[in-house]
């Protein structure tokens, strides 16, 4: 047997390299910059799917004024953002600026995790700016706003000899067109519009219902309008929408699907304006049919500085940058992506000039009736009530009526 | 996950009977001093202890801590006592979730052991190309849960999948796996199975090989068939493998996690929310860490009774040789 002071030697060894192998599993900060250099983080989710260049775009004239910050960018999808982003920060590990929706602000503008930001903000468009104070404190800027219009495939629609559709559409019309463009056998489909909560509680608008009461104490949507939006949206999987069964709720389904020319009509925003540049066919948006009123969803993200930040002003000095310069601006309008929160109108112009789509005009209609995303604390429990409840219906393992209600029930509780 | 620091019975169920002089042989020799004995332990147990208690007795008493607290990960913690508990106890998703994982369990569990029985049986022949046999079987092992997750979904798609395709060239019209809720369980047993069969099998190939065969002729002798000899010479003697395999997939069967989260996310219609993902829904998508962390120890609480219950039951049933 070999000697044991050796033995103990070697286990001594095996320790060192137990504890060395430990250590490196610790998250780095920053990658370091080069010598003097300031690098400021920043995680976000809307340059995601197809905007990426744009972002490196701005990030790359932000550096090229400012020589001595480095902006190091963190991309995650969206569906997973908000799961990293709630950790990064309980561990100390969150950027030094980061991205939020506006139905996330509120949680993290009240938790203190946020650093408030001395900004004049003449440059913002005022609603959009106030969207972003929490008590009276600037704690975000705005970055940007889009809203959602109805996309159509102008080839699929002169194919089959349906009327392309107007800003008078309505419900009926659409489900007119969506049916008479099927075609199951060829793969084409009329219509897309997933039984979500972000679709229900617009469809619902439209309808002419609430979601919550006055005063939000409780659920407003198992009522007649409820209904019928459940119905609507329910309506469509299996017979002019794929099902989930055949792939549809699956990322990036129905993008490729409307990519491939197989979907003559699309629920989507305008972000999708850059990505479908290129395709191989006609197409052009319109504002979304409406039933009883009309009502377009409307969407906010803003940027925010961490209160961890060591970096404060550099960071600032980035979201300043990235959601007002002349750059953005470009950058933003020539790519067709969601649009900058400005308050000179007058840089929105050219927006207007590009195609496609050719009606860009909707963009800007669409925001005459909008309606906003109810937002309560537990935001996600009840996105998630609602739309696993539309999905019963959409299968049919429940009567539309039984489904609204138990969302509406379970919903109440969260409040 | 647990398998790492759980013992394996086989061994103490093979060797023979120590001699008492080799038992206390070591203790023997540094007789003189217990101090630099028990040093060369500490040295000895320190590549498991350290990482052992940085990463699973220090996240577990700060989860205990946590779960008496309501935190949504952001902002401070508030202290509320039992509360989360109670409300656990009162909340009917929390028995849905143990009811599905023991639905799961009821699956897995005969299913993967008939499985890896039957691999370790042909396996244990003289069977031509049977180690090329025995590494097949291991891989899926092996391989990243993500991978395998990924590919049973999609082989098991409803539409487009593979295992579709082919019931519907034999005439039978394949049902929705994932996306139907009486199925999407099956599917993810069927998928943990398929994974697992080969751990299971290794185990009991082992355990088989230890099978002196001495008791195989002296059966042949008295003139047994080969069902009797499998059933009153193989599982009897077997049942130490099978223990430990019943064990370690139980409280793998509890844990159950990545396949769901992969292949179903816990629906359609909640059908697989399992305990584990009803854990990662409340962290990290509600922010409901207090809540969480007591549902970890809850779940901790089951398989720990569930585990005892084993041991002590072992005696009815484990025969050691």
């Amino acid at each position: 047997m070999t000697h044991p002071i050796r033995l103990g030697a070697v286990a001594a060894a095996a320790a060192l390299l137990a504890l060395s192998a430990c250590s490196q599993g610790s998250a780095t900060r920053s990658d370091g910059g080069e010598d003097g250099e300031v690098v400021v983080r920043y995680m976000e989710f809307s340059s995601n799917g197809g905007n990426e260049q744009n972002l490196d775009a701005i990030v790359a004239a932000f550096e090229d004024e400012n020589p001595n910050i480095d902006v190091q960018v963190e991309t995650t999808p969206y569906a997973d953002y908000f799961t990293k982003l709630q950790t990064a920060v309980a561990g100390g590990t969150e950027a030094d600026a980061f991205e939020l929706n506006y139905e996330n602000f509120v949680t993290y503008a009240e938790s203190g995790a946020l650093a408030e930001l001395d900004v004049d903000g003449d440059a913002y468009t005022p609603s959009l700016l106030e969207a972003f104070q929490h008590d009276g404190t600037q704690l975000g800027l705005p970055e940007s706003f889009s809203d959602v219009v109805l996309f159509y495939n102008k080839d699929l629609f002169a194919a089959a000899g349906v009327p392309e559709p107007t800003a008078d559409w309505t419900w009926e019309d659409e489900r007119a067109a969506a049916e008479a463009l099927t075609d199951t056998a060829a793969g084409v489909w009329g219509d897309y519009q997933p039984a979500t909560f972000h679709e229900f509680y617009k469809a619902l608008a439209q309808a002419g219902g609430r979601f919550l009461t006055e005063d939000g104490s409780a659920t407003a949507f198992d009522s007649p309008e409820g209904i019928a939006a459940a119905t609507w949206l329910t309506g469509k999987s299996g017979t002019v929408m794929p099902t989930e069964a055949e792939g549809a709720g699956t990322p990036d389904f129905d993008s490729t699907l409307f990519r491939e020319g197989k979907l003559a009509m699309w629920h989507s925003g305008i972000w999708m304006f850059g990505p479908l540049a290129d395709v191989p066919f006609e197409w052009d948006v319109v504002v979304e049919p409406g039933d009883q009123t009309k009502a377009s969803a409307m969407f906010t993200n803003g940027v925010v500085v961490s209160a961890n930040s060591e970096h404060p002003e550099e960071a600032q000095a980035w979201l300043e940058f990235l959601t007002s310069s002349d750059t953005t601006v470009d950058t933003r309008l020539n790519a067709g992506w969601e649009l900058p929160p400005i308050a000179d109108q007058d840089k929105l112009a050219p927006y207007l000039e590009q195609t496609p789509p050719a009606n860009r005009q909707a963009v800007f209609d669409a925001l005459d009736e909008t309606v906003l995303p109810p937002v309560i604390v537990r935001q996600q429990e009840m996105q998630d009530a609602v739309t696993e409840e539309l999905g019963n219906a959409a299968a049919g393992r429940k009567t539309v009526e039984q489904a609204v209600a138990d969302a509406a029930a379970r919903v109440d509780e969260l409040l | 996950m647990s398998t790492a620091t759980t013992g394996h019975p086989t061994h103490t169920a093979t060797e023979r009977p120590r001699q008492p002089k080799n038992r206390h042989r070591n203790a023997l020799r540094y007789g003189g001093n217990r101090l630099r004995y028990a040093g060369i332990v500490a040295l000895f147990l320190a590549p498991s202890l350290v990482p052992l208690t940085l990463f699973t007795l220090v996240p577990m008493v700060s989860s205990l801590w946590v779960s008496l607290h309501d935190w949504n990960l952001i902002t401070p913690m508030e202290f509320v006592g039992l509360a989360n508990y109670r409300e656990l106890l009162s909340d009917g998703d929390t028995w849905a979730a143990f009811g599905h994982t023991l639905g799961y369990i009821a699956g897995y569990l005969p299913l993967v052991y008939v499985l890896g029985l039957a691999a370790a049986l042909a396996l244990n022949t003289a069977l031509r190309g049977r180690n090329v046999f025995r590494a097949a079987y291991f891989l899926p092992v092996v391989t990243s849960w993500v991978v395998v997750a990924l590919l049973w979904r999609w082989l098991l798609s409803p539409a487009n999948g593979l295992v579709n395709h082919v019931l519907e060239l034999v005439g039978v019209d394949g049902p929705g796996w994932w996306t139907d809720p009486a199925w999407a369980m099956p599917s993810v047993i069927l998928a943990s199975a398929w994974k697992d069969l080969g751990f299971v099998m290794i185990i009991l190939l082992a355990g088989l090989q230890s099978i002196p065969g001495e008791l195989y002729d002296a059966a042949r002798v008295d003139g047994t068939s080969a069902w009797q000899r499998f059933r009153y010479v193989t599982l009897p003697l077997l049942s130490p493998s099978t223990f430990f395999v019943v064990v370690i997939s139980l409280i793998n069967g509890f844990q159950v996690f990545d396949q769901v989260y992969v292949m179903t996310g816990g629906g359609p219609a909640g059908a697989t929310e399992v305990v584990v993902q009803q854990i990662y829904d409340l962290t990290f998508r509600y922010g409901r860490a207090g809540d969480a962390s007591a549902l970890s120890w809850l779940l901790f609480v089951v398989v720990l009774v569930v585990t005892i219950i084993q041991v002590r039951g072992q005696r009815r049933w484990v025969t050691y040789a």
